[in-house]
């Protein structure tokens, strides 16, 4: 191996790190604040990449059904929840809020489709669409579980997987898909080749990083879901309910997943089942920080980008078992490092 | 039940026959009290008593049969943060601060449920000159301040959100007794605000001298009630909660 090829293994690695980062720090996101394992992510980075592939190709992407199917389904909880609760009167706003902009979107994305509009705006209308599954998917599974144990949640999420896999093979068909590239240019710096794709998905993933971390430190709302990650009881003190946390979350670790499904498009052919092991892969770096730590999960994640890319040079049948192996030697280095904290659920 | 009710002015608070079980384990049995506007009422007994989980099931934290009225409404099914909004605040005994996070940042997320009313920044220049601590503390983190600071923080995040009934589940517990002082001072402040407060408190002394009325809560019942005066006359009250002269036991 000389520089030249070490050079591109890194940016390779590095390229799939920043992509893996944006779904640790969302896993990390979800489970701080609602405790819930989303083990589902990876359904959101597909439903990201085929929302915008079949704009692309200008014809109405499977979202679009998939939109109106979790509306509907939302509406029955929340005509059900309400009736059950005698809150009949807000009924009319939450059936705007979750039935109505959900459709709405999916009628924009339905009437957009056809009509080529420019990449960015394409790109803006995918992170809509996708981005509103992560409430709808709150609103109908999560919320209602909400004072479920940590086993229970995570056992529903695997479910929530399967579902979701299952419809992604419904509404988006059996064929992968993959977006051009963003760019075609390239950088030479001596002997090492940068290319323009690389860098745009590096700085993109450093630009949403950024914008979290200022809504994070920043924002009310920001502070209001640190708050719950912090303190749940506290927060219900102050009167952050944990259904909205809830749902701000889910929507912004929608976001998340949504945007790394739009980055990895150019790169990797993209299932309706793809996002699973790039979200495992997630999974890892968040992991490695423990589930709690953004800083550190996101620096798991690019080491596990630079690891599975350095090992697909030498051992490329090992690769994705070099990857999760990894696993072991962290939680056994957790397990040691760790302080015991006495047991809250 | 009026023996605090003054000019027929309806009580801020009314709690009637509240039942709370832990699993089949009874908590509260049948306690029935009421705080009236502007006035601060005081629960004393002993430890395990249900003093605590009286505070919690008022405040929603944990389920209640039983009628629990409040500023005029039953609010017996709304969630915590709805009856937040509504202006009753709990400050709980374990204080539940937002370690990690700065004193001001703390203080803002006090004021979460006002956030579409502005304001806060007025809330918070009153809660700094009711506690100069805090204002010198204020980037610090939550976790990082003594424990009297930590109720001052507490007490101040609650005020953020212009309580109009303020639960104060023992405030003074595990505090020097200098602010010990300081905190029944602020209590008596704050009842002169305009805020009613129920104050839960095994500092018996301390808490009668501050209440205008009170109740003796042993094992889940409400067992004597009366103007706090007359209470620290009660010759059982003297006997079982204030002994002789110990004056601001923490």
């Amino acid at each position: 191996m000389d520089l030249s090829i070490a050079a591109l293994l890194a940016q390779d690695g590095i390229t799939n790190g920043a992509i893996y980062a944006l779904l640790a720090l969302a896993i990390v996101l979800v489970f701080t604040v609602t405790r819930v394992i989303w083990i589902p992510s990876g359904e959101f980075l597909s439903y990201g990449t085929l929302t915008l592939a079949g704009l692309q190709l200008g014809k109405a992407p499977g979202t679009v059904g998939l939109l109106v199917a979790l509306a509907i389904v939302a509406g029955i909880v929340e005509v059900a929840s309400s009736w059950r609760r005698g809150e009949l009167a807000r009924l009319p706003w939450r059936l705007l809020l979750w039935v109505g902009i959900p459709l709405a979107i999916a009628l924009v994305l339905a009437r957009a489709a056809p009509l080529h509009w420019p990449f960015p705006l394409q790109v803006m209308l995918t992170l809509a669409a996708v981005t509103a599954m992560g409430p709808l998917q709150y609103r109908i599974v999560y919320q209602p579980l909400a004072d479920a144990s940590v086993l229970v949640l995570l056992i529903v999420s695997v479910a929530v997987h399967f579902v979701l896999t299952g419809l992604g093979l419904w509404f988006f068909g059996a064929e992968g898909s993959r977006t051009p590239a963003f760019s075609d240019a390239s950088l030479q710096a001596g002997a090492v080749v940068f290319s323009a794709q690389s860098l745009l998905v590096v700085l993109a993933s450093l630009l949403l990083i950024g914008v979290l971390y200022l809504f994070f430190g920043t924002t009310l709302y920001g502070k209001a879901l640190r708050a719950t990650a912090v303190n749940r009881i506290g927060a219900r003190l102050v009167g952050i309910s944990p259904s909205f946390a809830g749902t701000l979350t889910f929507a912004l670790a929608a976001l998340l997943c949504a945007f790394s499904g739009v980055l990895i498009g150019p790169i990797t052919t993209v299932y309706y089942d793809s996002g699973f092991l790039v979200s495992l892969k997630g999974f890892v770096g968040a992991i490695i920080g423990g589930l709690v730590s953004y800083p550190l999960a996101a620096a798991g994640a690019l080491l596990v980008g630079l690891l599975e890319s350095f090992s697909s040079f030498w051992a490329s049948a090992f690769k994705e078992v070099i990857v999760f192996t990894l696993i072991i030697p962290v939680l056994l280095w957790r397990s040691l490092a760790a302080h015991h904290h006495e047991e809250d659920e | 039940m009026s023996g605090q009710r003054a000019g027929g002015v309806a009580p801020i608070l009314e709690v009637e026959r509240l039942c709370v079980s832990y699993g089949k384990v009874p908590a509260l049995r049948d306690v029935t009290l009421e705080v009236a506007v502007g006035s601060v009422v005081t629960v004393i007994g002993p430890n395990g008593a249900g003093k605590t989980t009286l505070l919690a099931a008022i405040a929603g934290l944990l389920p209640s049969r039983g009628t629990l009225r409040c500023f005029g409404e039953p609010v017996a099914n709304s969630p915590v943060e709805a009856r937040v909004q509504r202006g009753l605040v709990l400050v709980p005994e374990k204080r539940e601060l937002f370690a990690t996070m700065s004193v001001v940042d703390n203080l803002r997320l006090g004021a979460f449920v006002r956030r579409r009313n502005g304001g806060a920044s007025a809330a918070l220049a009153d809660v700094y000159a009711r506690f100069p601590r805090l204002a010198e503390r204020r980037g610090q983190l939550a976790g990082t301040l003594s424990g009297g600071e930590r109720q001052m923080l507490a007490l101040g995040r609650a005020l953020m959100a212009r309580p109009r009934l303020l639960l104060l589940d023992e405030p003074s517990l595990g505090l020097a007794p200098v602010i010990v002082r300081e905190i029944f001072e602020i209590i008596a402040s704050l009842r002169a605000s305009g805020v009613a407060i129920l104050l839960v408190e095994q500092n018996a002394r301390a808490a009668l001298q501050v209440a205008d009325y009170g109740y003796v809560l042993e094992t889940g019942e409400c067992v004597l009630e009366g103007r706090a005066a007359a209470l620290s006359d009660d010759p059982r009250v003297i006997a079982s909660y204030l002994g002789h002269g110990k004056a601001f036991q923490a």
